[in-house]
């Protein structure tokens, strides 16, 4: 059956260090939910107390309804991926994923059919018979995730299950991983700290900084309309420039501290008063051109990288901060280190924080954090 | 920093054993360390001690033993060194016959060898006497030092050639690479490059030799005649036949422990001090052993080999010569006389209380191994911790004080044990524990929490997740690690001869009686049966483990 996880005001310590303070969440069901953040942020210690390998010092777990805080880890009904996998070297691909159901006491054939569904469904069934260790990385993170799910369990939880696999298998196994979690509806939670991965698989994605929750959204609107600085900067690369916000008979501008400004719509109203800002412009969020003495910060180019696609320009601002951009790359010539240019942003798509970096200005933030704090 | 845990079946688990080892390892232990500090009256008092610090005869055993055992590591490293450094970096031929028999004559008889190597080169020794009759010259007898020295330098090397081989395997070819890519390649390279990666090793190999050349009692018994070691001294206090003297065989008893355990505390010290970590990814490729250093270096393997072996040979080639009627010279000719006088001498009876023993022993301490071994690794805490601890202590612990540690304490009323089959099962679990607790700790310690945690989160409780997954993984090295034992046991001499009686003989202490009562002939046919006992036993052992690390 799916459930859903809430989880209210978690606390863990390690002896005397506090890791999370105060958190809370809460992961619909059937949904695809990924934490991620820098290393040592908690997030294997918050999922190790969902599957009950950590003791919880405060705070209440529920799937569903059920308090879980005290149930034996044995039966939560949780279906777990490891990072080194964990698959048994004692025991045959097969029985490696019957291990569990044979735990039920389910009948022999139930027993049997099952986990020959999961060997089909994760393409390990050609390997069934052997002994783990002549399994390749990826072939054994399959019969890992064989077995976690052939006990049907109610929620899947996962630690970096691709960390352990080179790049190209990584890509490849993560597109598995979506899919099958898809196909069989389970509500999962997801441990990485690579970013583009948590976009790549998740439904939503909470980040996670220093065992406290920053945003929890959907990954279109965590790169689009991060909560707060850190966000922002976590997820995708950004520039941060320092300004300040105008407020002039009802519009709202920002403006450089060279002198650039600009207006901007969708402040919130709270907010729209004069006052030091931060602007997080993305690389590809900044227009660029040769100076011609018009609109937009002055700048000179350092140096620039070629991708096909796209170049990056590496470039200080006149103000010293230094900026990346992103430019679709054009048919002329790249434009040579030492040009002076000018730069104008898109105010539809950058942020504002104010001047600590602790909130997003603008309207538009889904953060199911604040929501449901 | 610990995690708090709900109460389960371990803390049971730890608390008997706990108890266990209270009753039969720290109440005998404490028991011969009151027995040398007090007096007839019940007083306190050092007359022991200084009775054994103030008289000559006494006090050289002790640096008879340290003479010898430091002369037995020297040689022991000279011998065993090259050959791992052979057996490593070059491809030998019948290599594995050099390994296997290296083990064969760790794992022998302690005093077998210096019995065969007396009817070698004693006194009316094959040698001796074929020198002396062909040429006429004296070649003089191994009695004493030099005999020790032999017997022991040919039993503790593979020790230094095991423990090197498994350093040698772990220096990553790279690091070879490197050293010849900055221009320092052959010799020069052997001693500063690759000598100095392996000496921590070097280090903790001599240790090793050194304390259990020390302990050893078997061989300095046999063949040490006027040059009186240390163990032997004690046992001979303890069956003076004026009447034993419990009170200084106590005494010398806490010097001996004393003794090893300072040099354990070194070895604990030095491996903390100068182990650094090596990594192989890449082990060195052995290289071809070819030309007239190739010649030199099969020479050399094959007859250290071959001089090592030669007594077990032996011994079981005298055990089908004739004898004369009292069994007591060997005369020309074949037949299973030798045989047939053992049969009479409780054969059967020694050779079934030896397997009863080993099996009963082993299947106690494959037991209590896995539970202390989980306990320390999985679950650290200070009970525990002091469970290992224990578990430690008859490392240092040489066999006859063991044995004199349980007869002081479980000799008399209420217990009785003396003689009994209990009292010597105890005392081979007791000595061989640490061993396997060892073994099965760095198995254990392998195996990743993930795997239990994996268990368990597919529904398995803890007590199937320790029978089915964790146990089965451990197996390999619980397995070898008992045959091992098991090898030992046969072999046990220093606490059984405390122990023994009639009833509880061993193949062993059969052997030891017929040797030291003259009975050459059936001396040799219990010996001959126990090697042939080890040998097959030490095949399977290599048959089964894959490793070549081996912990002794
Ligand atoms: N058993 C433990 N005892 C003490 N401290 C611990 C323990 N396990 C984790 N910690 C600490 O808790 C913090 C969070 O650790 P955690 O393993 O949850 O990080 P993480 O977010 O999973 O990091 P990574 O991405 O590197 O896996 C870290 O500061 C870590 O040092
Ligand atoms: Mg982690």
């Amino acid at each position: 059956m799916r459930k859903n996880i809430s989880i209210q005001h978690a606390v863990k310590r390690y002896g005397n260090s506090t890791v999370i303070h105060d958190l809370s969440l809460f992961v619909r069901e059937g949904e695809f939910f990924t934490l991620l953040g820098p290393s040592g942020c908690g997030k294997t210690t918050l999922l190790r107390m969902i599957a009950g390998f950590n003791s919880i010092e405060g705070g209440d777990f529920f799937f569903n309804d059920t308090r879980i805080n005290d149930m034996d880890p044995a039966k939560r009904n949780i279906g777990m991926v490891f990072q080194n996998y964990a698959i048994f070297p004692n025991l045959t691909v097969r029985k490696n994923i019957e291990f569990g159901l044979r735990n039920r006491k389910l009948p022999k054939e139930e027993v049997r059919a099952q986990a020959e569904k999961f060997m089909h469904l994760m393409h390990v069934d050609e390997y069934a018979d052997r002994l783990p260790d002549r399994l390749s990385g990826g072939q054994q993170q399959r019969v890992a995730l064989a077995r976690a799910l052939a006990i049907t369990p109610d929620v899947l939880l996962m630690d970096e299950p691709l960390s352990n696999l080179d790049a190209k298998l990584r890509v490849e196994m993560r597109s598995v991983i979506k899919e099958i979690q898809n196909k069989v509806g389970i509500t999962t939670v997801y441990v990485t700290h690579d970013q583009e991965e948590a976009m790549a698989v998740s439904d939503r994605i909470a980040v996670m900084n220093d065992g406290v929750i920053q945003h929890i959204g959907t990954p279109k609107n965590i790169y689009q309309r991060p909560a707060n600085l850190f966000v922002a900067t976590f997820i995708g690369r950004t520039n941060v420039l320092k300004g300040r916000l105008l407020a002039e008979s009802g519009r709202t501008f920002i403006e450089t501290h060279d002198g650039y400004r600009a207006e901007i719509r969708g402040v919130l109203s709270g907010y729209a008063s004069d006052r030091d800002i931060v602007i997080s412009v993305r690389p590809e969020e900044f227009r660029l051109k040769v100076d011609d003495g018009g609109d937009g910060i002055s700048a000179t180019i350092r140096d620039s990288v070629f991708l096909g696609l796209n170049t990056h320009y590496f470039v200080t601002l006149s103000t010293g901060e230094e900026a990346e951009i992103i430019q679709e790359s054009s048919i002329d010539s790249i434009i040579e280190p030492g040009t002076r240019i000018r730069l104008t942003v898109n105010t539809e798509k950058v942020n504002i924080f104010s001047e600590d970096g602790s909130a997003n200005l603008l309207a538009g933030v889904v953060n199911d954090n604040a929501m449901e704090a | 920093m610990k995690e708090k845990r709900r109460p389960d079946m371990w803390i049971a688990v730890s608390a008997v054993l706990f108890l266990l080892f209270l009753v039969f390892l720290i109440f005998p232990l404490f028991q011969i360390m009151k027995q040398s500090v007090i007096a007839e009256d019940g007083g306190f008092t050092l007359a022991q001690f200084r009775k054994f610090f103030s008289q000559k005869y006494y006090t050289n055993t002790i640096s008879n033993s340290l003479k010898v055992t430091l002369a037995v590591t020297a040689c022991s490293l000279l011998v065993g060194i090259p050959m791992s450094y052979f057996y490593s970096f070059y491809r030998l031929r019948l290599s594995k016959l050099v390994f296997t028999i290296s083990i064969l004559c760790c794992m022998s008889a302690p005093f077998l060898g210096a019995y065969s190597w007396i009817l070698l080169l004693g006194r009316s020794g094959v040698i001796t006497t074929f020198f002396r009759s062909s040429f006429g010259i004296d070649i003089g007898n191994i009695y004493g030092f030099g005999g020790i020295l032999l017997v022991q330098t040919l039993k503790f090397f593979p020790l230094v050639f095991i423990y090197m081989n498994g350093a040698f395997r772990n220096i990553d070819n790279s690091l070879m690479e490197a050293s010849a890519n900055l221009g320092c390649t052959g010799l020069k390279r052997l001693f500063t490059v690759v000598l100095a990666l392996v000496m921590p090793t070097v280090l903790a190999a001599s240790l090793l030799v050194f304390m259990r050349a020390f302990a050893d009692f078997g061989t300095p018994v046999v063949i040490g005649e006027g040059y009186m070691t240390f163990p032997v001294l004690i046992y001979r206090e303890f069956v003076n036949e004026n009447g034993a003297d419990y009170g200084f065989a106590s005494a010398i008893s806490v010097i001996a422990i004393a003794v090893t355990a300072l040099v354990f505390l070194a070895q604990k010290w030095a491996t903390r001090k100068f182990s650094f970590s090596l990594n192989s990814l890449h082990p060195v490729e052995k290289k071809e052993a070819k030309g007239i250093g190739g010649f030199l270096m099969h020479a050399y393997c094959y007859l250290v080999c071959i001089i090592a072996f030669m007594p077990q040979v032996f011994i079981i080639y005298l055990s089908f010569r004739n004898t004369n009627a009292a069994g007591t010279i060997f005369v020309d000719g074949y037949s299973l006389c030798s045989y047939r006088a053992a049969m009479s001498r409780l054969l059967m009876r020694s050779m079934g209380n030896t397997v009863k023993l080993g099996l009963l022993a082993l299947l106690f301490i494959i037991v209590i191994a896995i539970m202390i071994s989980y306990l320390t690794v999985r679950r650290k805490n200070v009970l525990n911790d002091t469970i290992d601890t224990f578990s430690m202590i008859p490392y240092i612990m040489p066999g006859v004080v063991i044995g004199i540690a349980l007869l002081t304490a479980f000799g008399h009323k209420p217990f009785k044990l003396t003689g009994t089959f209990t009292i010597m099962l105890l005392a081979v679990i007791i000595r061989r524990l640490p061993y396997t607790i060892r073994s099965a700790t760095a198995t254990l310690s392998q195996i990743p929490m993930s795997i239990e945690e994996a268990s368990i989160s597919l529904g398995a409780s803890k007590l199937k997740t320790l029978t089915r997954i964790t146990v089965p993984m451990m197996s390999s090295g619980i397995l070898s690690g008992a045959i091992l034992s098991w090898v030992a046991i046969l072999t046990e001499v220093s606490s059984a001869i405390i122990l023994y009686n009639n009833r509880s003989i061993t193949m062993t202490i059969s052997a030891y009686v017929a040797i030291t009562r003259g009975n050459e002939g059936m001396a040799a046919a219990f010996a001959a049966i126990l090697t042939v006992m080890t040998i097959i036993s030490l095949l399977i052992y290599l048959k089964i483990s894959k490793s070549e690390d081996i912990r002794l």
